[in-house]
């Protein structure tokens, strides 16, 4: 055993930054069973891949789930990351985060200006508005605010899950994922 | 094999003058009066998304906040940093510890000798260059950057305390 080192303790792999009802993005009942909360990326093909998973999972005859994502864009190496992850803020500012979450995950990587607007077209929002919020980068704040609760709650990479608050460090297929979000399940109703 | 002593909390943190570009050389005397965060990595090159040095890069801007500096330091020589950090766009400097190798990630207990790389470990070093706070994460895990932030804020705190 070596000795010196402080591991850091209570927080990592916990999430620092509870669901705000009022901020977050959220999908499913506030008296969900479970709630599973994703930081994400829209051009991590390992986000995309993630995506068709918690589609299934949110459909599925399970424990209802409230899910919730936030964004985790790395740019550096996802320079299309931001500015989709600012287009999906900009749907959400006329009502259509989740329509837009969908477009982007299902269309990674076409993610380029002209793409974006196409979106913004094809799901009826207001053009204009949604350009001169994504060139005045009106929703550049919010995007790093959660990656910053992303960053403080230990997130190093996309996508990351917690499962009620406790980051989930196995695999997010299916199976995987579904047996988490069950056992979340028991263990809260064992609390109630 | 040996176990590294890990450098300890409190420990002065050995200086060093390790190159980052084939003509520049970074000391850690450099960054006297301000915090100092050390990342050693195993390798440029990592494959994955979530490569810790691009996170990094990414939570640059809240280390400048804390008036901070960062410096990745791994085995590799120089002209493997400078073409990985331009492929993943980092600003920060990448130090090479490659001659004689590993002798600092040694220094700071943050060698695997089996492997012949760095540890992944963080270190934060205070104004006065004393390791303030540290963490070896485990083999292939990115430690993520909160422990840094909270060290980062935790100084900051304190040194408004003694103000």
């Amino acid at each position: 055993m070596t000795t010196g080192w402080t591991h850091y303790e209570g927080a990592s792999g916990v999430l620092t930054e509870p669901v705000d009802e009022t901020r977050d993005h959220i999908m499913g009942p506030s008296d969900a069973a479970v709630t599973l909360v994703e930081y994400g990326d829209y051009q991590c093909p390992f986000c995309v891949q993630a995506h068709p998973v918690v589609a299934a999972l949110l459909k599925a005859d399970g424990p209802p789930i409230r899910y919730v994502f936030r964004h985790f864009p790395l740019t550096t190496v996802h320079p299309l990351a931001e500015p989709a992850a600012e287009a999906a803020e900009a749907a959400a500012a006329q009502d259509r985060f989740w329509p837009m979450h969908d477009v982007l995950f299902s269309n990674s990587p076409a993610l380029e200006g002209e793409d974006l607007r196409r979106y913004a077209r094809a799901l009826g929002l207001d053009e204009r508005k949604f350009v001169r919020d994504l060139v005045e980068r009106v929703h550049a704040p919010r995007v790093r605010a959660d990656f910053l609760t992303g960053v403080r709650s230990g997130v190093s990479g996309t996508p990351t899950f917690f499962i009620d608050g406790v980051r989930h460090d196995g695999a997010f297929d299916y199976p995987v994922l579904r047996a988490a979000v069950e056992a979340a399940a028991r263990s809260s109703a064992g609390r109630r | 094999m040996t176990t590294q002593q890990a450098l300890p909390i409190g420990a002065h943190a050995p200086d060093f003058s390790l190159p980052s570009t084939p003509d520049q050389k970074v000391a850690l005397s450099d960054f006297r009066g301000q915090p100092l965060v050390l990342a050693f990595y195993p390798a440029d090159w990592s494959p994955v998304c979530g490569d810790e040095m691009v996170l990094f890069q990414e939570v640059f801007p809240e280390i400048r906040r804390y008036n901070a500096e960062l410096l990745g330091i791994s085995v590799d020589g120089v002209w493997s940093h400078l073409a990985f950090a331009k492929d993943r766009k980092l600003t920060y400097p990448l130090l090479a510890d490659f001659e004689p190798k590993g002798e600092v990630s040694r220094a700071y207990g943050a060698y695997r000798e089996a492997e012949g790389t760095s540890a992944r470990a963080l270190f934060v070093i205070d104004r006065g260059g004393v390791v303030d706070w540290s963490y070896l994460s485990p083999v292939g895990v990115n430690p993520g950057a909160d422990g840094v932030l909270r060290a980062l804020e935790s100084l900051s705190q304190r040194a408004k305390v003694m103000a």
